[in-house]
């Protein structure tokens, strides 16, 4: 498969997590969507870094997998923190707040 | 053994490591080391620390960091040394970005005196609030000094990152929590985008280097650079979330609602700098020769933003949601320095910025001591009368508002004057306008604060919400706020002429 | 040759060797069932759980005091993603390398620190 495919998949898969994002309502989900754009990005970092033929791109990739790491703890530790006050949370439910 | 494995894989040749400057990084190393080295310490000697030690702490190490800054200004502002690039060129260290941690530095010191209160009237404990603060600040110092969009990603996440926590602090207000789950999965959903954006751009011009994204664009004339502009379109997106600009807002006013006070003070007045200080380097200075392109989208975002912020405040009925609408107005404001593309709409951006700390710093430390315990009662209502229980309290915030709103002798009319004169001269006269309208629109929505402060009456009969108590260092945060919007409104010279000097460039060399 | 062709060639190795695994341990377990008596008692069909009776679902939820160790795993495993490329090449970065990698291993060493004395890693 041609690098150019892989572009193509990259740009496929961060489409469908945003598109989850927006679509989708359990905060757990819409984190998922978004750790699934990160990776998008990866494919497409590595697939720009072969058609380059320029090591950089990998590179990026350590540094998105750490920082989606950090997102994570951080993301996870908010979500169970809302979770122990409500169970089966939807994020229809975050409705405190209201203009 | 170990020999032959680095032999076969043709390594043992030496590699030209980069050479870290340590000194000129001095003023983000001095935050890291200081939120680190506090962290470890509040983990040590859990619980035996006083509360306001972690403010004072905070306050110290911000304050230390901006000391550090006077001899790099001057080694900067050397014509014979020029400014430096660091790290291989990941990091600038030029006028911009000293200009723009020190305005962090301010930041982290007036809200973590208002935050010291906070906690000791909520009961919450905890150092980290400060020390999160301070790592917030590093990572916006990052950003304003990043050379490589990488180093500006990285930047960006160290920032959110404290701050989604520091939303979400208040363990016992699910608003709070609330909040920093709205904050965190659309502030993630924000660095996907830029950071898709800097993918593409890496696609298009096989480097995340900015200054040889400037010099690439610089040589050639791209006959394809559908890539380019999507990776341009993209990172638009991503930093209009970060500052909140219309149509990327809604996050704005339930976040800012939500979560505790002093952090809502620190996300209009920090995190929003530190957006724009990216936002400047990437835009105006690594793709101005794109300025074209870019101008008009931006232009957009601040009408959009201009108009919604001012027309959404007026309808509300929550202090701190009018606020959050009125800094969506502000950002519009800014946006106008940043769609001039121009030196002098650089120096406005950051003047409006360091007036826009001041003032919602100290909007946000009264709005601490209204709330009350529980930091509830953030209704219109809960303002009436306050002219006559709290005076002085009323006169500061008054003073503050009508800064915002633009009210001459104030800071936030100067602010105002340079991103509009700004505009006129780039020959924007529809955002000049538009500007000034929403400007007037604005001014009706803070004078209903102050009407309610003054002139209404308190609903509940009696005053049996108790006696607001001002704390040390709310009152620390307000004075120092109240000196700064007046005194800086009458004498704008050192300001103007620090922000003028304040402009962002790359260079390639490695300065030492 | 392509060297896709050459790809698949490795991969019909690796598909031979399932196939005799699979017939290997199909024929062991075929004779045995013919050959051993067949009692069958409630006790012998349920879940194994090391000895102790299976107490409720397979959709119990697990309890929430795991999710800390399993955070500080994420963070902790995913940092090593730097070590691994420093090691390979540990010489050519000599001692620049070395104390970089002495300074980022204390900072990840201060994260630990500060867990610890936070109580995150007793078995509440």
């Amino acid at each position: 498969m041609s690098p150019n495919a892989y572009v193509l998949l990259g740009a496929v898969l961060f489409g469908i997590g945003a598109a989850g994002l927006l679509i989708r309502r359990s905060p757990l989900v819409m984190f998922m969507c978004i750790e699934l754009m990160l990776n998008a990005v990866n494919v497409t970092f590595v697939a720009f870094s072969k058609m380059l033929n320029d090591v950089g791109g990998q590179v990026v990739v350590f540094f998105v997998l750490v920082v989606a790491a950090a997102e994570v703890v951080v993301g996870l530790g908010i979500i169970v923190a809302v979770m122990r006050r409500r169970s089966g949370i939807s994020a229809d439910d975050l409705s405190l707040m209201k203009g | 053994m170990f020999a032959t494995l680095l032999q076969a894989t043709g390594a043992g040749d030496k590699l030209v490591t980069p050479e870290v400057p340590w000194s000129h990084l001095a003023p983000q190393l001095i935050l890291v080391v200081g939120a680190t080295v506090g962290v470890i310490a509040a983990a040590a000697l859990r619980g035996r620390l006083r509360r306001s030690v972690g403010a004072v702490g905070a306050a110290v190490v911000a304050g230390a960091a901006i000391v550090s800054i006077i001899p790099l200004w001057h080694r900067v502002s050397n014509p014979a040394q020029g400014p430096i690039s660091a790290v291989n060129g990941a990091i600038g260290v030029d006028r911009f970005s000293l200009f723009v941690t020190a305005l962090l530095c301010a930041a982290v010191i007036l809200a973590s005196f208002t935050a010291e209160a906070y906690l000791q009237r909520e009961g919450l404990d905890g150092p980290e609030f400060s020390l999160l603060l301070l790592l917030a600040a590093a990572g916006g110092s990052v950003m304003a000094g990043a050379n490589d969009l990488i180093v500006m990603f990285i930047g960006i996440e160290v920032l959110s990152l404290a701050v989604y926590v520091l939303a979400a602090m208040h363990a016992r207000r699910i608003s709070s929590q609330e909040s920093g789950l709205k904050y965190f999965l659309l502030g993630g959903f924000a660095s996907a985008f830029l950071l898709y954006g800097i993918a593409l751009t890496y696609g298009a011009t096989g480097t995340t280097s900015l200054l040889r994204v400037q010099s690439f664009l610089a040589e050639r004339v791209l006959t394809d650079d559908g890539l380019l502009l999507g990776g341009l379109a993209l990172m638009l997106v991503g930093f209009a979330f970060k500052v909140g600009a219309v149509p990327f807002h809604m996050w704005t006013p339930d976040v800012y609602q939500g979560a505790p006070s002093p952090v809502t003070g620190f996300m209009a007045a920090a995190v929003k700098t530190a957006a724009f200080a990216g936002m400047l380097r990437v835009f105006v200075v690594g793709f101005a020769s794109y300025a074209d392109l870019w101008r008009p989208v931006v232009g957009a975002l601040a009408i959009a933003s201009l108009v919604v912020g001012a027309v959404m405040s007026v309808v509300q009925t929550n202090v701190k949601r009018m606020l959050a609408y009125s800094s969506i107005a502000h950002a519009g404001f800014v946006l106008l320095g940043v769609d001039a593309a121009s030196a002098e709409g650089t120096a406005a951006s950051l003047f409006y910025l360091a007036a826009y700390t001041a003032m919602a710093l100290g909007t946000f430390a009264v709005v601490t001591v209204v709330g009350g315990s529980g930091d509830g009662a953030h209704t219109l209502d809960a303002y009436r009368g306050l002219g006559r229980r709290r005076p002085g309290l009323a006169l500061a915030m008054s003073l503050f508002l009508l800064a915002q709103a633009g009210t001459p002798v104030t800071i936030g009319f100067l602010a105002k004057l340079g991103v509009i004169r700004a505009a006129i001269d780039a020959d924007q006269w529809a955002l000049a306008i538009v500007a000034m309208l929403t400007a007037v629109i604005s001014t009706f929505m803070y004078l209903r604060i102050v009407v309610a402060m003054y002139f209404a009456e308190s609903e509940s009969e009696s005053d049996d919400r108790g006696e607001l108590r001002i704390p040390w260092g709310v009152g620390v945060t307000i004075g120092v706020a109240v000196i700064a919007t007046l005194v800086l409104g009458v004498v704008p010279g050192p300001l103007e002429h620090l922000s003028d000097d304040a402009l962002p460039v790359l260079v390639a060399v490695d300065g030492r | 040759m392509s060297s896709a062709s050459d790809f698949l060639r490795e991969y019909l190795t690796v598909l031979i060797l399932g196939g005799v695994g699979a017939a290997l341990v199909g024929l062991l377990l075929g004779a045995s069932h013919l050959l051993r008596p067949a009692r069958r008692q409630p006790g012998k069909s349920l879940t194994y759980e090391s000895g102790v009776d299976p107490v409720g679902t397979g959709w119990t939820q697990s309890q929430i005091r795991y999710y800390v160790f399993a955070l500080l795993f994420v963070m902790f495993d995913v940092e090593a993603v730097f070590i691994f490329p420093w090691a390979t090449r540990l010489e050519a970065y000599g001692g620049f390398g070395l104390v970089e990698m002495g300074i980022f291993v204390f900072i990840l060493l201060l994260g630990l620190v500060y867990a610890w004395r936070k109580g995150v890693l007793k078995w509440v």
